[in-house]
């Protein structure tokens, strides 16, 4: 199941971003059973390289990876933490 | 009110507000826990929002700003991010003076 959400998470990223690095790491499990655990949807952190991030602004940056995966957003993601880098950053 | 104008007035009048699920002191999520400690240790005053105690703003602040998570922070009317984001600023020391500028600003 969780490995099922990760890959829908990387199809998105993958198709939307075309990254040099992503890894996504699923932490459902140190959440559950707090009250926003309860929606069923995970918690996942995003680290991911891409030049489409080059001269982008943090929020900007955010909201692209958001964006790619709006449609599953709240169902199968209840949280996103997001490390966004362009491929010259440290 | 209308929803809208409602998160649009608490967002315009005050020059730093976060909107979380519980309270500074009572945080109910760990990623508004760390970013209301983030805001708290920039050593202004600031306001909250407690999403969980607000249905209506639950369900529309995530369009007001095309972000769909919580926390959410505002400066100067401005959305900054959530939790990573309001982190990294802090942690390059660029949140502490972004807040007290917002601060002496909406005193002046």
């Amino acid at each position: 199941m969780s490995e099922d959400r990760s890959a829908m998470i990387r199809t998105r990223l993958v198709e939307a971003l075309n990254p040099e690095m992503l890894e996504i790491i699923d932490e459902s499990a140190k959440h559950a059973g707090h009250a926003g655990a309860a929606s069923g949807g995970g918690h996942f952190i995003v680290q991911i390289v891409s030049t489409a991030f080059e001269g982008k602004n943090l929020i900007q940056r955010h909201r692209m990876v958001y964006d790619a995966v709006d449609d599953i957003m709240h169902t199968e993601i209840h949280a996103l933490s997001i490390q966004a880098k362009a491929p010259d950053e440290p | 009110m209308e929803i809208m104008e409602r998160i649009d007035k608490a967002v315009k009048e005050n020059p730093v507000i976060i909107f979380m699920k519980g309270s500074p002191q009572m945080p109910q999520c760990g990623y508004s826990s760390r970013t209301a400690q983030a805001l708290m240790a920039c050593g202004e005053e600031f306001a909250h929002v407690n999403v969980l105690a607000d249905p209506e703003v639950f369900e529309n602040l995530p369009r007001y700003a095309n972000w769909p998570t919580f926390p959410q922070v505002y400066i100067n009317g401005e959305l900054i991010g959530g939790c990573d984001i309001t982190l990294e600023l802090y942690q390059k020391g660029e949140l502490q003076k972004m807040v007290k500028d917002a601060v002496a600003k909406g005193a002046a």
